[in-house]
């Protein structure tokens, strides 16, 4: 009995470690993911062989990592995303708090489209964005619509008020409809 | 008024006037032994894995709060030798800002809210009620409750630091930065709980203490006769009672605007990040002296009883005590002095956080005035307590400058106000509490700590601690701030900053000697007998460790220095029942028998109910439904816990024992 | 730079200086009493027989006494402090100007005010002031709470969102004064520093002057590139160049950066080299800043260094 209960409660605590570290990590300084896409900063352009394409991104390094989500949520405003957006709620852009999804849900899609751009609008932001926070981008648009844990959805703003916080919202099931 | 409820009166005026009898000061030794027995039996300590957890014992309870507090000290201070290490030299690499923020932060916290309030309440909650005479603290269910609350949240913070996920934004955690917008994640919500965990705890004991000494003093120990550490842990309890709301408040505040999005600190809806400050440290100033206050009771413990007299002038040394316990309310602004407050609010305060040295000044006199009058003998709990006279008299300095508005506009924020407050509290407070341990360890194990040990201790602790902090005042001058993680080269505060990080290399040496000295003793020290350094508080009329119903015959009082005023006759009080756990109550001045009530047995349930307002602490702060849906399981465990006892027939046979005993 | 408090360069930190010198002489004076009666009640020679009762009637006096002073002193700091309070409330000479301090994390904005808007001038963690001139400091924070603090000419104003905070700060001698943010501020609170420039009235206005111009355009190939480069990357999300198309108001403003003498907020100098380090990979000397790695192609690099330089 009493081992039992120490081997769940180490077992927990490994768990616990796990999961938190990487949902509090302050990922400052994360070159594997400004260099994902061949971007490595170097003094030479001298490189052997032709410069490889970019290969396409598979994953997303900021998901569940709650600094990252914030630190999206911060450029999200900052790069006027809610110049269309509207905080998530739609404009000239199409919402992005609800379960719709036209070019995919996936954290690689959400990449492609913010990078690539998209017809009807929305514009390409290759190299004007950094890779890094792209990715904290995609992290807070995934979290608009409770695509996140709990513990890692924002909370309200220091702004006035526009709309329910993300960590208020309800979690929607995405949805892949088509093209508008 | 009708005949029958005049007999009734009359009735309990002659019982009240039964509950003490002259007897002979030693009573037959047969007689002695079967009480001894009995009262063995009634106020037992359950043990095992379960009955652990069941424990009211004031003295078992003040014990685990002890050695806990130590651990988190112990844990705080190794953070801050890591901070030393970081910062020894200029640009240095060792924590980087992220990690070291976290543990500035934690040692901060740890420091205040889990080792400094917490061990000297437990001082309070092993003392008073051995102080005071009588046989367990009021509420003795409230205190088991109190301390599981506290070492749940202690262990919660200690798990977030090794989890990456500890607080960040200071130990009084300023909004914006520890708002939403600026702390993602969940980082400051476990530091805004962690607050709750300890407020509730803190606030359980001191109406506990507040209870004990009002209520259950032994018959004789008027207000004017209790010793001043009673005094002093009266007016610390009561300034708990008082300034923990405040920061109970903000720090729910915090948590709400953080988890559900209200607007208390957002000023673009209405809110105040002002407001935070003010509430903080309408709580946080009064907490110095809630740390401190106490450690000023040790001082004048220690004193007396090493003079051999008792303190020079009581009554300045009690006004001084209750006066700081006012005064510290009103000047929490001048740790506000730069936000631009309108300058006459700022005069008042400036003038308050002056005043407030009188008392103090006070107390440094009496205390000066005693060492004259008495023959001090050197052992090291004195040796401690005038180390604490050097440094804190020292500190106490540094704090009237800061008083000074323009002058702390200057200082403000920087190394000089770092060097101030652990001038006077680790000089104010933890060197007397060491002196303390040294002076009660033999009262709580039965065992002498190691004399010579303890001088050795002493001296490098105390030279120790002024390499690491005297070097800050002069850091601080040349304008180095607070908190930062690293500093370049070309300001010249590298040297310094390498003195003080040998300094702390000193104070680490010193607390491993002390613990060292401690283990020791604890094994294998020399026997202590009941009084071994010849005190004159009750207890030290008990033996060493004293029994678990404290007194075999609740003493009566007649002098303030209850054990060298005592006459050869001195009266004991009877007729308290032996059989359950009764005790007497007496008058909140006089200490008049007033009346008897029975303290209740061991139980699991403040064990249970802690466990309970534990999760829900930690579950609100992840999600607000942790309220509604930990409501039904509080609700069981309080009912568990306050379930009535089947009425006890009323036996008077059962006194008369006691009654023949005497 | 040396920053220290008591090397006063204006009458606000003078002022505080001669208040702290008076403050620390009394207060180790008492504490050196302090200690050696003390340490003379420990070792005092004891008579056998002691009359007690006179003992303790001495003792009260004694201690009355100490009170009394005690109380005297502290009077005395007050209204000292009082009055140095009062004066530090507001200037009193004439011809005070006006700077907008707006605190960011994790570095500073100095705005200098004009009747027209396109006569604002925009200083990033450097602030010139003229010698001699009372200066306002409208100050207010666009994030969290920091505080503004000069040792050498000032003490310390908090920056609160939501609120303006004033003060003000003269500086009588020209030279070059160190500030740093006193107030944490999260995970740069100590790399978030500034200098002070104080310089004669006549250089002071040259320097508004030429700072009101817009951006030279680029002269060379190379800084044609640069500035070709700068305008297609990264930087022109965030970076103002007046006088091109970088308008973004998110980090300092670049217009004059080649005329600066520190990059990050005080914490490199002004180089090519630390500028590059700084463009390619600021995570790497401010871990947390808001600027992400750039990971621009080196020959990019190379002419948008070159295109900043030229930027005086």
């Amino acid at each position: 009995m009493c081992r039992w209960s120490w081997g769940l409660a180490i077992g927990a605590s490994v768990t616990l470690l796990a999961t938190a570290c990487q949902r509090e990590v302050r990922p400052f300084q994360d070159l594997t993911v400004a260099s994902d896409r061949a971007q490595r900063p170097t003094l030479s352009s001298i490189s052997p062989g032709s410069p490889s394409p970019a290969p396409a991104p598979a994953f997303s390094p900021y998901q569940n990592n709650a600094y990252a989500t914030g630190e999206g949520k911060r450029l999200f405003d900052a790069f006027n995303c809610s110049g269309c957006h509207a905080h998530g709620g739609g404009g000239m852009g199409p919402p992005l708090m609800d379960d719709e999804w036209i070019y995919g849900s996936q954290p690689a899609n959400i990449f492609e489209t913010i990078v690539e751009g998209r017809p009807n609008g929305m514009p390409s932001f290759r190299n004007k964005i950094a890779d890094q926070q792209v990715w904290e981008l995609v992290a807070y648009v995934q979290s608009m619509s409770g695509q996140e844990p709990i513990d890692v959805l924002p909370s309200r703003s220091d702004h006035m008020r526009y709309s329910t916080p993300e960590n208020a919202r309800r979690a929607e099931v995405p949805k892949q409809t088509g093209t508008p | 008024m009708d005949r029958e409820q005049q007999q009734r009166l009359q009735r309990e005026e002659h019982e009240r006037h039964e509950v003490i009898e002259r007897v002979e000061p030693m009573p037959e030794p047969a007689a002695a032994a079967r009480l001894h027995r009995e009262l063995e039996r009634t106020w037992y300590v359950p043990s095992g894995l379960i009955g652990s957890l069941c424990v009211v014992d004031h003295r078992t309870i003040a014990k685990r709060y002890i050695v806990t507090a130590f651990c988190f000290f112990i844990f705080a201070g190794l953070l801050a030798v890591l901070m030393r290490i970081q910062l020894a030299v200029p640009n240095n690499h060792f924590l980087g800002p992220d990690l070291y923020n976290q543990v500035f932060t934690t040692h901060g916290t740890m420091m205040m809210f889990l080792f400094a309030v917490p061990v000297m309440e437990a001082m309070g909650v092993y003392l008073v009620p051995l102080m005071v005479g009588t046989r367990n603290i009021a509420f003795p269910r409230l205190n088991a409750f109190s301390y599981f609350v506290y070492l749940f949240g202690g262990v919660m913070l200690t798990v977030t630091l090794l989890m990456n996920t500890a607080p960040d934004v200071g130990w009084f955690a300023y909004v914006p930065l520890a708002g939403p917008d600026y702390t993602p994640g969940k980082r400051a919500d476990f530091w805004a709980q962690l607050i709750t965990f300890t407020e509730v705890s803190g606030l359980a004991v001191s109406v506990e203490l507040v209870a004990t000494i009002l209520k259950t003093r032994a018959p004789g120990m008027s207000l004017n006769r209790m010793p001043l550490f009673v005094w002093s842990m009266l007016v610390t309890a009561l300034m708990v009672i008082f300034a923990m709301p405040s920061v109970v408040t903000s720090s729910s505040m915090l948590l709400l605007d953080r988890l559900v999005g209200t607007h208390f600190y957002n000023p673009a809806e209405g809110g105040d990040s002002l407001l935070w400050q003010h509430l903080f440290w309408f709580f946080g100033h009064p907490e110095v002296y809630i740390i401190f206050v106490p450690a000023l009771g040790i001082v004048s413990s220690v004193i007396a009883t090493f003079t051999g007299r008792p303190v020079f002038g009581y009554p300045a040394m009690v006004l001084a005590l209750v006066a700081t316990g006012f005064i510290g309310f009103g000047l929490w602004v001048h740790h506000m002095f730069a936000t631009g407050l309108p300058q006459l609010g700022l005069t008042y305060f400036t003038a308050a956080s002056m005043i407030i040295a009188i008392p103090s000044g006070i107390q440094i006199f009496c205390w000066i005035a005693s060492l004259w009058r008495g023959r001090p003998r050197f052992h090291t709990p004195l040796l401690f307590v005038l180390g604490f006279v050097a440094i804190f008299v020292f500190g106490g300095l540094s704090g009237v400058t800061l008083a000074s508005q323009p002058f702390d506009l200057q200082v403000h924020d920087t190394y000089y106000v770092v060097a101030h407050f652990h001038y006077v509290l680790l000089g104010g407070a933890v060197f007397p509490l060491i002196g303390g341990i040294y002076y009660w360890f033999p009262k709580m194990t039965g065992r002498m700590m190691d004399d010579g040990l303890g001088k050795i201790t002493f001296w490098v602790l105390f030279v120790g601690f002024n390499v690491t902090f005297f070097p800050m005042h002069i850091l601080g001058f040349e304008g180095m701030p607070r908190r930062v993680y690293t500093y370049p080269a070309e300001l010249g505060w590298g040297p310094l900053n390498l003195v003080a990080t040998i300094g702390a290399g000193m104070l680490a040496l010193g607390g491993l000697l002390f613990l060292y000295n401690v283990v020791k003793s604890h094994a294998a020290g020399a026997v202590a007998s009941a009084n071994p350094w010849n005190g004159g508080t009750l207890e030290w009329s008990v033996p060493s460790p004293p029994p678990v119903y404290n007194f075999l015959y609740q003493p009566v009082v007649e002098g303030r220095d209850a054990l060298w005023e005592r006459s050869a006759d001195v009266p004991v009080v009877v007729g308290i029942r032996s059989d359950c756990r009764e005790v007497l109550i007496t008058d909140v001045m006089d200490a008049e028998p007033s009346n008897k009530v029975e303290y209740p047995e061991p139980s699991i349930w403040p064990f249970l109910c802690a466990v309970v307002t534990s999760a829900f602490f930690i579950g609100s702060i992840f999600t607000p439904w942790a309220l509604p849906v930990a409501i039904i399981p509080l609700a069981i465990t309080l009912i568990g816990w306050f379930w009535p006892k089947s009425p006890r027939a009323e036996a008077p046979g059962v006194a008369a024992p006691v009654k023949e005993a005497a | 730079m040396m920053q220290s408090m008591f090397h006063p360069a204006g009458p606000v930190a003078q002022r505080i200086a001669s208040l702290g010198w008076l403050l620390l002489a009394v207060c180790i004076v008492v504490y050196v009493l302090v200690m050696l009666v003390t340490l003379w009640a420990l070792l005092r020679r004891r008579p056998v027989a002691e009359d007690v009762p006179r003992t303790t009637r001495r003792l009260t006096r004694t201690v009355m006494i100490a009170t009394v002073v005690t109380a005297v002193i502290l009077a005395l700091f007050t209204v000292s402090s009082v009055v140095a309070g009062r004066g530090l409330a507001s200037p009193t000479g004439p011809g005070a100007i006006t700077v907008d301090v707006i605190g960011h994390q994790w570095w500073w904005e100095f705005q200098y005010r004009d009747v027209t808007p396109s006569d604002f001038v925009t200083s990033p963690n450097e602030l010139h002031i003229p010698v001699g001139v009372p200066v306002h400091l409208k100050a207010i924070s666009r994030d969290v709470i920091h505080s503004f603090w000069v040792p050498n000419l000032l003490g310390k104003r908090d920056l609160i969102p939501g609120q303006v905070t004033n003060t003000w700060l003269q500086a009588d001698d020209p030279g070059i004064y160190r500030g740093q943010c006193a107030e944490f501020c999260g995970h740069q609170h100590a790399h978030m520093a500034f200098v002070v420039v104080a310089e004669p009235m006549d250089k002071f206005l040259a320097w508004i002057q030429h700072q009101r111009a817009p951006a030279t355009g680029p002269a060379s190939d190379e800084e044609k590139h640069g500035h070709d480069a700068f305008m297609h990357s990264t930087c022109v999300m965030c970076h103002t160049i007046r006088g091109t198309d970088a308008g973004a108001r998110l980090g300092p403003e670049l217009t004059h950066i080649g005329s600066r003498m520190t990059i990050a907020a005080g914490t490199l100098p002004n180089t090519r080299g630390h500028l590059g380090g700084w463009v390619a990979n600021a995570q790497g000397i401010k871990p947390g800043v808001r600027m992400p790695p750039n990971p621009l192609n080196p020959d990019d690099l190379q002419a948008v260094l070159t295109y900043l330089g030229s930027l005086r």
